[in-house]
């Protein structure tokens, strides 16, 4: 944290000057671990083990906070008999298909719901046509459950109630077992565990701080499914102090997540439609909407998002325009996108601040891509690799691709700097924070907003023209979008007030809305995205507020805006007990109120106002009224915190260890080696290093892991041009042990070769003991660190890390394992030109190494 | 005016290195080269006429902290110490070094010539020689800003306010709490370092708290100011001087009498 989000990290530290114990898990010993109390350092890829070691510590010596876990979470509820969990078949859960590698989920449903036949997964008959979306489709609501209610056993006696199944699932995860996996000695372990619990209860709280140390795996949404567990159990969840905070990537990445750039997601977590699942809105709603939760409202989301879309045009009688929604056909994610770069089917290419020839996974695939499309636009500060492959690539020099062959037209946009536009940023707190213009950008610079407004203004212009008074029915919906934003200043750049307006939205009289339960499915209302209305209440814009800390209570809710209703704490109503008390005074956040019977408190309660704690719904209830008085996860369909997900996931309602795709040592736990869900693509210009027991395994007997310095900004697009911060890490360098180096005949400040089946990189060498031989399954494993800022322009140059890596993505979210992977590493320079592909040739050769190696494992 | 300072505590330096950045930004410090130095993660080296702030990582196989680990990583940002006796000052021939209100020493430089000589005054080797102009260049802490009411770049940009900026009585007062605050919590090794005026510069106007001998920072641990014993030696050389004189006078006036 202290790496990649110093000023987060004042924070920690201001928190440890308090008397907060940090303690740092990660494979290397980094800025964050010199100012832990104590360092945890593991195997890249095994933090499942080391969570689930934890969470059998306080399973086993019962240390769970028995009132919240009872009252919030769904220990008690009973799983069906037809589940079998990993533990009795091997690494597999019940419902797994081997032929199409996927799970079907209905052996992990709750005894006594039966899945409806107006449920009957959508998803499902959407595999049958092409890889389907992701479980980041359901929204952040997860997967609706049918009417009626599941079996529960509040005494915990039942074999089959989720408690009891966490109990047997996570039995074998012994210190000595977290030992096994992760290298991290038994004394270390307890120190740890000890050191948690004793800081979670009534009276403290303890929170988890992960980025994409945890998310870059294939088993990624199963890590953090461990630590919610965790938290879960250990009462941390919607409490002051506790919580699992994830750290973004970039600034605002928050943002584009709630207003998404994802491919499967609408504004505000709703899914995107699918062609042949979701012919009319009718369809959609029914199909999407919850009973209960918060997303029981989802029309009402939906039709004001149409209304902002379409405006006037947004009618009742037409669906309010929802056949205009673009729709998905399959799996549209990043890198299925560039494969079929590859194979010729997209086209055309639009890259706005980001530098996927050295930032993304199998960086030679990526411009291999980017070579065989007609037209690319790139957006950025300075002429970054992804604009400039085509003449100075990696490939030029090997032969593999030649400048007058590639037939890419290639657009480059200078853009505006964040200090040259007004906009906002959410933060990883749901933190809206406003920026103000400071001055004007020079010369062709221009801001984002400025590019697409006009982009749309000059397509929507030519449609027009070539339409004449016959509009073609396939150009109404971009002719007939609101696309009327004020423009300000001599470049006519977009009022970005009159967009967060927008999003925030208005009522029938034109009024800024002061809340999504304002919104109305019948068209009256516009709102661009439902979780941020209110940020722009009262016409003001809310999150430009600026009153210090220390002018207002320790919540601070007059800095800036948080989505939803300015709540900072989300779930706070768990920071009351069931009668709305508050667990102590010391962590009192939000209170029910009997003498003005309403909730109320020092954070804006997340919580119906005045819904009483013994409110129990009746059987036929929706949305917002289908949430019991005492259920604080309001945005869950049934309100309680999952310990055990019975749909919406993936890949298994438990996290279970499993070995990283490319992995130098078997799976002690099962014959199953990694993730039998996971997406791999068996190809040649993906080959995978052979993995545990295959033959050619111990060609590649090094773990690397790839991350960020402080000095340097993701692919380097925001400082590698610039020389304040270039000459603080002037050049790739590789971080290994001491033994390592002796092993290698590696030495400081020389040049070591990193190897995969992908590439081969040359990077120069930093021996440090900060890196740490483990010791896993009885043998030493050595780690390899590599930042992957560099690429070949810019004032500091090198190899990018992101060659090494290859296509192996979690299941749920599409997100590659760029975390933990096998190597070799060799001293010297790689070669040059051809020589390089026939090095890493040589090494496939020796491995054994074919389209299916690690494939069906 | 009080005399202003910096109070930099290395024990919650997380080497993020924005102070480096911040002043170069503010100050208009060119870069000084893209060197991988091979220090840890230190590529700048050491303070010079184009870096004035410079953090320094030394990586310890000194488990002190963490009873557990292995190694220890100590990071501290570094920067002209604006001495009560300041060599550099005391030698500048031409008054383009001079002592502000607030009690920090400046060079102008659009009056400094270049001649050098407080290069090998400073007993920090802080204060260096550009190479393309020729003149001398070091830390002002932010003569610019203090005198708006700001705080210089460097502690503006810290996040962790690990260089703190103030009023220097206060600053050691801070200081001597936050050491005895780490002493007791079992950093036994922690201790200021330029923050007494009886030192061989008169106290520091900058200063630093340490979890560890100077030496192992790149700091001198028993700085003298070279021109501490100027004036008894401009004493010693007067009195000579006046021997020699009267000697002279004698032998004339003995002359003039025989």
């Amino acid at each position: 944290m202290a790496e990649a989000h110093p000023v987060g990290f004042q924070w920690v530290v201001e928190a440890k000057a308090r008397g907060a114990t940090v303690i740092h898990v990660d494979p290397r010993y980094t800025r964050t671990s010199a100012l832990a109390d104590i360092h945890v350092p593991l195997r890249a890829g095994s933090d499942i083990a080391f969570l689930g070691g934890l969470v059998n510590y306080v399973l086993q010596h019962d240390l769970w906070f028995r009132d919240y876990v009872l009252a919030y979470t769904n220990a008690s509820f009973v799983v069906r008999e037809q589940f079998r969990d990993t533990e009795d078949l091997d690494g597999l859960f019940s419902g797994y298909d081997p032929e199409e590698r996927k799970y079907e989920s209905e052996s992990w449903q709750y005894d006594g719901i039966k899945v409806g036949a107006d449920e009957q997964d959508p998803e499902e008959r959407v595999t049958k046509y092409e890889q389907k979306g992701s479980g980041h489709q359901f929204g952040s609501g997860g997967a609706a459950l049918d009417p009626g209610e599941p079996v529960k056993d509040l005494t915990l006696q039942h074999p089959r109630c989720v408690l009891n199944v966490l109990k047997r699932h996570f039995a074998r995860y012994t210190p000595e077992l977290v030992q096994e996996i992760c290298g991290v000695p038994p004394a270390l372990f307890d120190k740890v565990a000890r050191a948690l619990t004793s800081a979670s209860g009534r009276d403290k709280t303890a929170a988890f701080v992960y980025s994409v140390g945890w998310t870059q795996h294939t088993v990624g949404v199963q890590y953090i499914r461990s630590a919610a567990i965790l938290q879960l159990l250990l009462g941390n969840m919607g409490r002051p102090g506790g919580g699992i905070v994830a750290l973004r990537g970039h600034a605002s990445i928050q943002g584009s997540t709630d207003i998404p750039t994802l491919y499967n997601l609408l504004p505000g977590y709703l899914p995107m439609p699918h062609a042949l699942e979701h012919e009319s809105l009718h369809e959609y709603l029914h199909l999407n909407t919850p009973r209960g939760g918060f997303y029981g409202q989802m029309p009402a989301y939906l039709v004001s998002l149409l209304k902002a879309y379409w405006g006037d045009n947004a009618l009742p009688t037409n669906e309010f325009c929802f056949d205009y929604l673009p729709k998905l056909t399959g799996d549209h994610s990043s890198y299925p996108t560039v494969i079929s770069q590859v194979e010729g089917k997209c086209k055309g290419y639009f890259i706005f601040g980001e530098n996927p020839a050295v930032g993304s996974a199998n960086a030679k695939m990526q411009r291999m891509g980017l070579s065989n499309l007609d037209w690319l636009v790139v957006r950025d500060f300075s002429l970054i690799e992804t604009a400039t492959w085509w003449k100075d690539g990696p490939e030029i020099e090997t032969g593999e691709i030649r400048t007058e062959d590639v037939g890419t037209e290639v657009f480059f946009f200078p853009a505006a700097a964040h200090t040259e536009k007004s906009g906002s940023f959410t933060n990883t707190q749901r933190l809206l924070q406003w920026r103000h213009k400071a001055v004007e950008p020079q010369d062709d610079q221009r801001s984002d907003l400025w590019f697409v407004f006009h982009l749309g203004r000059v397509i929507r212009e030519k449609l027009r023209v070539a339409n004449g008074a016959a509009v073609d029915s396939r150009d109404r919906p971009v002719l007939e979008l609101t696309w009327d934003y004020p423009t300000e200043g001599s470049h006519a750049d977009p009022d970005a007030e009159s967009v967060l307006r927008e999003i925030n939205g208005w009522d029938a009289d034109g009024k800024a809305l002061s809340g999504y339960t304002s919104l109305q499915d019948d068209g009256s209302t516009v709102c661009g995205c439902w979780i941020y209305c209110g940020v722009y209440a009262d016409e003001v814009n809310q999150a430009a507020r600026r009153k210090p800390g220390s002018e207002q209570n320790w919540v601070a809710p007059e800095w800036g805006w948080a989505w939803p209703m300015n709540r900072r704490v989300l779930y706070n109503r768990a920071s009351a007990d069931p009668d709305g008390r508050p667990w102590s005074e010391r962590k009192a956040l939000v209170w029910w109120d009997e003498k003005d019977a309403k909730w109320t408190g020092h954070d804006v309660p997340d919580f119906a106002d005045d819904k009483r704690p013994s409110y129990e719904p009746g059987y036929g209830a929706r949305a917002a009224d289908a949430i019991g008085g005492a259920d604080p996860f309001v945005m869950q369909t049934d309100g309680k915190g999952w310990l055990y997900v019975p749909s919406g996931l993936t890949d298994g309602p438990l996290p279970t260890h499993y070995e990283p795709h490319e992995s130098p040592f078997t799976n002690p736990l099962y014959s199953q080696q990694a993730n039998p869900a996971r997406q791999v693509f068996s190809r040649r210009d993906n080959l995978s290093n052979p993995s545990g027991a295959e033959r050619g395994a111990d060609v590649f007997p090094y773990v690397f892991t790839t991350y960020r310095l402080t000095e340097h900004h993701t692919a380097g697009g925001m400082s590698r041009w610039l020389p304040y911060l270039a000459e603080l890490q002037p050049e790739f360098f590789c971080e290994v042990s001491p033994e390592l180096a002796r092993e290698r005949g590696l030495a400081h400040l020389g040049w070591a070769t990193i190897v995969t089946a992908r590439a081969a990189v040359e990077a120069r060498v930093l021996v440090t003991e900060r890196m740490v031989p483990l010791t896993v399954q009885g043998r030493v494993v050595h780690q390899v660190g590599l930042p992957y800022h560099w690429g070949a322009n810019g004032y500091v140059t090198g190899d990018a890390a992101n060659e090494l890596v290859g296509l192996a993505l979690d299941p749920n979210v599409h997100i590659q394992e760029s975390k933990a992977s096998s190597c070799d590493i060799r001293p010297g320079r790689r070669p040059r030109g051809p020589a390089l592909l026939q090095l890493v040739d040589n090494y496939r050769r020796r491995a054994g190494i074919t389209v299916e190696t690690a494939d069906f494992q | 005016m009080s005399r202003m300072g910096f109070f930099t505590d290395t024990s919650i330096c997380i080497g993020c290195k924005a102070c480096e950045v911040a002043c170069k930004e503010w100050n208009s410090v060119p870069d000084d080269g893209f060197n991988l130095l091979g220090m840890s993660f230190d590529n700048t080296g050491m303070l010079g006429a184009n870096s004035w702030r410079h953090v320094a990582f030394i990586e310890q196989s000194k488990p002190v902290a963490q009873p557990d680990a292995h190694v220890r990583w100590l990071m501290s940002s570094d920067v002209c110490k604006h001495c009560t006796h300041a060599g550099c000052l005391d030698v500048c021939p031409t008054g383009s070094l001079f002592r502000t209100e607030f009690g920090t020493v400046v060079v102008q430089e659009d009056i400094c010539n270049g001649c050098g000589y407080c290069v090998p005054a400073c007993p920090y080797g802080v204060i260096d020689r550009r190479e393309d102009d020729g003149r001398v260049w070091k830390c002002t802490l932010c003569y610019d800003r203090i005198g708006d009411g700001l705080e210089p770049a460097c502690a503006k940009a810290c996040p962790t306010d690990s260089i703190q900026f103030g009023e220097l009585d206060e600053l050691r007062e801070r200081a001597r709490g936050r050491v005895d605050e780490l002493v007791s919590a079992g950093v036994v090794d922690a201790r200021l370092y330029g923050a007494s005026p009886d030192d061989g510069v008169g106290g520091a106007g900058a200063f630093f708290l340490l979890l560890d001998e100077p030496e192992v920072y790149g700091l001198p641990p028993d700085p003298v100011v070279p021109t501490r014993d100027l004036a008894s030696m401009w004493r010693h050389a007067a009195a000579a001087a006046g021997v020699f004189l009267g000697l002279g006078v004698a032998a004339f006036a003995g002359r003039r009498s025989s």
